[in-house]
């Protein structure tokens, strides 16, 4: 029930289980909220600027060389002409992307657990904000690629410019398992025991450290069930030079997966959220 | 749209009058939701419920109504106070109107524009600086950038913090930071405001800053709500008071002076000016630690039996802290401040203010501090005690000025076997003062000792 007259007064009515009746009128009205608290984590994040910066580059640089050293030199997996520690970075960048920005988000509502205690606003707004330092954190590791092809003299296609679209998988991916796994950890602090299992087994599971061609045929479409094996795999479809056409099924598969999560994870989010205050 | 159409729609749905309308409010608390916050928990709970299909008596008694059916209206420019005992239930009232957590049942209709303060410095972050936090706080009360900027100068000066602007606020000193949050908050123009507690805070002279400031915007014309424990706030801003007891309403009345009345014959009744009992309420929660988690606070007689107020100046009485002690730290200091009624500090004293060797071995488990107060000391009158405690140059615990951990000593009589003092006289303390009178000794000597030299 809302019910604007000429004075413009805003109206407000209050009942149980009636929390999601201004959803939307309130979440455009917060709308500078999510930009103050994405601009916080950034600042927080770039304030001691030199160390800031050179994690979000040192990071993706050394496991850049643990995965190259590992999979490249000692497994000695093939990489279709392109230099291994290219092959690699290409597929950390939206990984690494994938990995922060879930760890933070997940932990983002207990972090701010003062906040949602003390103050009302849409509470989505607290996971989501948390991606945008990593946004900037990826657009910063992007130049390491573009010097390391500079380094090796390896120069992307026209293809580029699709590697958008497969962020936007990512982006939703990470959003999606961010809203449930943060959600989960407000009732049940435990699960921040399972973020860092699933980051560090979704390296492994992932083709980051090798090329999916490495994957048997058999298992091919399986495997796409990890948006994140669609994303890569697209990473480095659009900034290698590869003879291999673009597995569409997997992608296609993935790019579902990834809408699953978004779906699940929000509608939990949504669920929970009028409870968190009570219970944080 | 709406199904409901028996309201009066003419400016404003809510009548003319009203701006906020609360009907049968309640909110049920499930007590240890949140210490079963485990995943194996839940697991267990789910696996027991399946074993077990009616509802367990147990969950049933661990239900808690914080708030049961309150009903009011709220006019436009009303000053409502809403007053209470600990735990009565009155942030939770401000909660549901803030739409922090959702009501049980029951409903609130609101017509303008609400701000909460439900504490001072929602959402500071000690990194960033002073001028970066009005921003992100500013932001975090509701207001959009343009506000902010057009505010900020009042605010800093407000806070008295101009040096400070650009240095990170886990610099600043605890008194800065309350009133830069302070300052921030102040500022808010909404329609309707919503304070809580939050004079609690900082050192008398910033509470008359803050409560002017208060004033000011109640001046204007704006609907507030306002809870505190300062009886003496409360009385000079609000011009209507609820008294709150156990989740329901007791009193509501324009005539202030007598709810805060009939708030003190409720403490009387419980002897709660005397005695503090750690509950779980919020704002006791910040008092547990691994080193002295008090449990208790008392003015008692000297086997710790609570005393009821008012005490005679005549009599032996003694403050008992009593407390438990899970880390056995030696630098643990314990002990009490003691104000006039009107906020003047009359001085802090600690257990270990004696030579080392007197200072007792703590044990782990719970500890007893008791501490006669001096007789013929006081004066007629209200004083406030509030627990000290700490790692001695390391860490406050119960911090003077801030905690909640305080009790009321009231004195009454007893103030002297002199005729001529019989009734309370003016100053902080009524001291008896040893009076000697002799004939021996001569003026005239000092003169000619001057002389001499
Ligand atoms: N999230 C929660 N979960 C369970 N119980 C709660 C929760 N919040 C408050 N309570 C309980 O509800 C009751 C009312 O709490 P509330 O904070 O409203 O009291 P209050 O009147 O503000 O007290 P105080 O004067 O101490 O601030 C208390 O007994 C408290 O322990
Ligand atoms: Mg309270």
């Amino acid at each position: 029930m809302e019910k604007k007259d000429n004075t413009n007064v805003k109206m407000t009515v209050i009942e149980a289980n009636k929390s999601g009746k201004y959803y939307w009128r309130d979440l455009w009205t917060y709308r500078e909220l999510f930009i103050f608290l994405a601009w916080r984590d950034i600042l927080v994040r770039y304030k001691q600027t030199i160390i800031g910066v050179a994690w979000s580059i040192l990071r993706p640089v050394i496991t850049m060389i643990v995965l190259t050293v590992i999979f490249g030199k000692l497994a000695g997996l093939p990489s279709e002409n392109i230099p291994y520690p290219i092959l690699v970075y290409s597929a950390l960048l939206p990984w690494n992307f994938f990995a922060n920005s879930f760890s933070e988000g997940s932990n983002s509502l207990i972090a701010n657990s003062n906040m949602l205690s003390k103050i009302y606003f849409p509470r989505i707004i607290v996971p989501t904000s948390t991606i945008v330092v990593n946004i900037l954190d990826t657009a910063i590791a992007f130049l390491i690629l573009f010097v390391l092809m500079i380094y090796y003299n390896y120069f992307p296609t026209m293809n580029i410019v699709f590697m958008p679209l497969f962020f936007i998988i990512a982006l939703v991916t990470t959003l999606g398992a961010s809203y449930f796994i943060s959600a989960l950890n407000v009732k049940y602090r435990d699960f921040r025991f399972v973020v860092p299992f699933i980051v560090q087994f979704g390296l492994y599971i992932s083709p980051v450290g090798f090329a999916s061609t490495n994957i048997p045929e058999n298992f091919r479409l399986l495997y796409y069930l990890n948006p994140m094996a669609g994303v890569i795999d697209g990473f480095r479809w659009s900034l290698l030079r590869t003879d291999q056409e673009l597995f569409i099924p997997g992608i296609a598969l993935a790019i579902l997966m990834s809408l699953v999560i978004f779906t699940i994870g929000l509608s939990y989010f949504r669920k929970t959220e009028k409870e968190f205050a009570d219970v944080i | 749209m709406s199904s409901n159409h028996n309201n009066k729609i003419d400016n404003n749905i809510l009548g003319d009058q009203t701006v906020i309308k609360v009907e049968k409010l309640s909110k049920k608390y499930i007590l240890g939701a949140k210490a079963s916050s485990s995943f194996r928990e839940l697991l267990n709970t789910k696996v027991k419920s399946l074993t077990k299909s009616r509802k367990s008596n147990q969950e049933k008694e661990n239900e808690f109504w914080a708030v049961k059916d309150v009903t009011f209206n709220v006019n436009d420019g009303e000053r409502l106070g809403i007053i209470g005992r600990n735990g009565a239930g009155k942030s939770t009232i401000l909660k549901m109107l803030s739409r922090i957590t959702e009501p049980t049942s029951g409903r609130i209709s609101i017509s303008g524009r609400v701000a909460s303060l439900l504490e001072v410095g929602t959402g500071f972050h000690p990194e960033l600086t002073g001028r970066e936090n009005i921003y992100l706080n500013g932001a975090i009360l509701g207001m959009s950038r343009k506000e902010i900027k057009s505010k900020f100068d009042e605010i800093v000066s407000f806070a008295e913090v101009e040096k400070f602007l650009d240095t990170p606020v886990k610099r600043y000193s605890s008194g800065m930071y309350v009133r830069l949050a302070f300052a921030v908050a102040a500022h808010l123009e909404p329609e309707i405001l919503i304070v809580d507690e939050v004079l609690a805070v900082g050192d008398a002279a910033f509470q008359k800053k803050c409560l002017g400031k208060m004033k000011d915007v109640s001046s204007n014309g704006r609907t507030v709500i306002f809870v505190s424990h300062n009886m003496g706030a409360i009385e000079q801003l609000c011009n209507r008071c609820i008294l709150l007891d156990k989740g329901q309403i007791k009193m509501d009345s324009t005539d202030v002076r007598s709810v805060i009345k009939s708030y003190f014959n409720t403490l009387d009744n419980g002897n709660l000016p005397s005695e503090w009992m750690y509950d779980d309420s919020e704002i006791n929660r910040n008092l547990l630690n691994e080193w002295f988690s008090p449990t208790r606070i008392a003015i008692t007689d000297k086997n710790g039996k609570a005393l009821n107020m008012p005490v005679s100046n005549d009599t032996d009485f003694y403050i008992s802290i009593s407390g438990s002690i899970k880390t056995i730290d030696p630098a643990l200091t314990v002990g009490y401040a003691i104000y006039t009624a009107d906020n003047q500090l009359l001085y802090w004293t600690y257990h270990t203010d004696t030579e080392e060797e007197k200072w007792p071995k703590f044990k782990q488990g719970n500890v007893t501090f008791i501490s006669k107060l001096p007789k013929h000391l006081f004066n007629e009158g209200e004083y406030r005690i509030e627990l000290i405690s700490s790692l001695h140059w390391r860490k406050w615990l119960s911090e003077p000025g801030v905690t909640p951990a305080h009790i009321n000593l009231s004195i009454q009589g007893g103030l002297s076997k002199s005729p001529y003092w019989m009734a309370k006289r003016p100053g902080m303390l009524g001291p008896i003062i040893e009076w000697d009178t002799r004939n021996d000794l001569v003026p005239g000597e000092r003169r000619g000792i001057v002389e001499v030299g």
